[in-house]
């Protein structure tokens, strides 16, 4: 499979990661080479072996559905981003957290 | 040519839970913002997930009831996106492997004109579990959106189907039934103002016949099923409407709003759809055994439909009438209990699903506030049953009973509603009317049938209609015959 600067430069913005056209091209090569090892590994015979969704061979533990958090909002905005618009606090108010206006 | 509507559902169902899906974390509706928001729910670094057991079990209990396959190993995946009100970036959901999977929802869908009621197979094409995102704020704080996370991680089960239903009608009914099971079955309160409940609905037109499915656009967060009905069926109408003015649908996603009962494109969904999903190595595959399945159906209520077929055999009451009493939960319990009660069973199907559901649906109420309590209308139909009022009297004791008067007895009593059971009493009645009415007798004798009961409804009016109706009709014929 045969990736463009296009599809690295889409990945990129997906993922919110601002590249140069420098780094663009050279991250197209790397990604290639990464591509070429899975084309390799692909022509292995997995007839009737299950996909793994988990490096290890284990299943997940459940917890039971008891309250164990206490409410530690205070603690917690301590730590919140400071938006630097002027501020040099956390940017809550009335127990939100605030991000910049969201526009639906 | 004929247009025909395609319509598929996505729900998601808020489970019944204390905590959040991955952390001990209280879910209670309406608590101070960020509370309830622990450091999982808002996504500090190096939290891990930890999946809660009851929530496990709740889809377990939906997948029985749909009669699904239980998958023995199903697996998270990352959904990745970026908005304020998902901190992490991205939520976990499962994707290729999913909790639930194919099963199917009989619904009833009601009639409609000349249309009548008939009955359909939904097929439910599968269930996962996932969490549910925070909440925005807008307006706190000038400029800015203010982030809520009580909500962010509340576990979620999103019931997909098959794009089965062809008309707003079939999916509303579909959604109300969903609604009622889910509740039945104890794994979601229902509550849609509180967004416990909400659907997206997909729709698409084609040509009648046509074995390809037209382009699909998404409506949103529907959390009334008036809203759906309305919704579907502007969409539709906005759909055919485009196409045959020679324009083409793109896929979207809308929103309804219910001030101008329109649908509104909300976003492109080419680039918002590209989630990169991926298996979450934060959690390990869920596994659930035979021997779990065999305990969450230990657990399980009787479900409507073996309800439905025990009510038909125990008590030969209709289809039309099970049906209707294993709507809801509530309605069957109260039905039951109205017949544990000393209430003949065919007589107590008729007033639960006919004056006591009016009662409730005029004054938008569920069973379980019921005015009239199932042993308190067990009494009132003893009294019937047993001679000492007619039907009618009956209608006016249970408005009596409903606006807190009393009981059945008390009110028949202070009302004076009780039947003459004294046919000396009724005979004298009887006697005055024909002496009055002469020229109706001659018809009646001259062979016009319907002069008879114009009799009777003199007669059951000069009683003040406290004569039984059957009594009455008796004594008359003998009288007339004589």
């Amino acid at each position: 499979m045969a990736l463009s600067i296009e599809d690295i430069k889409k990945i990129a913005h997906l993922a919110r990661i601002e590249v140069s056209e420098s780094e663009a091209t050279a991250t197209l090569s790397k990604l290639t080479g990464i591509l070429g090892l899975i084309e390799q590994m692909q022509a292995v015979d997995t007839t009737g072996i299950v996909p793994m969704s988990h490096a290890q061979e284990l299943h997940q533990r459940l917890r039971d559905d008891v309250v164990t958090k206490t409410n530690q909002r205070e603690a917690f905005q301590k730590n919140a981003p400071v938006l630097g618009n002027g501020s040099t606090q956390p940017a809550v108010a009335g127990g939100l957290y605030l991000v910049p206006k969201v526009i639906e | 040519m004929e247009w025909e509507v395609v319509i598929g559902l996505e729900t998601h169902t808020q489970l019944q839970t204390n905590t959040k899906i991955f952390s001990g974390a209280p879910i209670k509706y309406g608590a101070e913002p960020n509370t309830q928001a622990c450091e999982v729910s808002i996504a500090l670094p190096g939290v891990l997930p930890v999946l809660n057991k009851q929530a496990v079990e709740c889809a377990i209990k939906f997948g029985l009831a749909i009669n699904a396959e239980i998958a023995p190993r199903s697996v998270f995946a990352r959904k990745n996106y970026f908005y304020p009100d998902l901190p992490k970036g991205y939520q976990i959901s499962q994707f290729e492997l999913p909790v639930v999977g194919k099963g199917a929802v009989s619904i009833q869908v009601p009639a409609q004109g000349k249309k009548p009621a008939y009955e359909k197979v939904i097929n439910i094409t599968r269930a996962h579990l996932e969490e549910d995102a925070g909440k925005s704020v807008h307006g706190a704080v000038e400029g800015m959106s203010g982030i809520d996370l009580n909500r962010a991680g509340t576990p979620l089960l999103e019931i997909v189907t098959e794009p089965d239903m062809r008309s707003a009608a079939e999916a509303v009914a579909y959604a109300k039934q969903l609604h009622e099971l889910v509740q039945w079955i104890g794994i979601c309160d229902g509550n849609m103002q509180e967004g416990s409940f909400r659907c997206d609905v997909n729709v698409s037109v084609r040509h009648k016949g046509s074995g390809k499915l037209g382009t699909r656009r998404e409506i949103k967060n529907l959390n009334s099923f008036k809203f759906m009905q309305q919704a579907i069926e502007y969409e539709t109408r906005w759909q055919i409407e485009t196409l045959e003015d020679g324009g083409s649908i793109h896929q979207a996603t809308v929103l309804f709003n219910p001030d101008t009962g329109e649908t509104r494109a909300m976003r492109s969904k080419e680039e918002a759809n590209d989630y990169r999903y991926f298996p979450d190595p934060d959690l390990l595959p869920l596994m659930i055994s035979a021997e779990d399945k065999a305990r969450v159906q230990a657990s399980m209520p009787e479900l409507p439909e073996a309800m439905k077929a025990r009510f038909e055999a125990e008590y030969g009451l209709s289809s039309y009438d099970t049906g209707a009493l294993t709507s809801s939960r509530g309605l069957a319990d109260y039905f039951v209990a109205t017949v544990k009660a000393g209430a003949e069973a065919k007589q107590a199907a008729n007033w639960v699903t006919g004056n006591v559901s009016a009662k409730l649906n005029a004054e938008d109420k569920s069973i379980s506030s019921s005015a009239v309590a199932a042993e308190a209308l067990a009494q009132l139909l003893k009294r019937i049953t047993d001679g000492t009022i007619s039907n009618n009297a009956a209608k006016e004791v249970f408005e009596a009973m409903w606006s807190g008067e009393g009981n059945a007895d008390a009110i028949i009593e202070a009302k004076g509603l009780k039947q003459m059971s004294d046919s000396g009493a009724v005979e004298t009645i009887i006697d005055e009317v024909l002496a009055a009415n002469a020229a109706m007798v001659e018809e009646y004798k001259a062979g016009k049938e319907k002069a008879f009961n114009a009799l009777v409804g003199q007669i059951m009016k000069a009683s003040k209609g406290k004569a039984n109706p059957a009594q009455v009709n008796d004594l008359l014929m003998k009288k007339l015959k004589a």
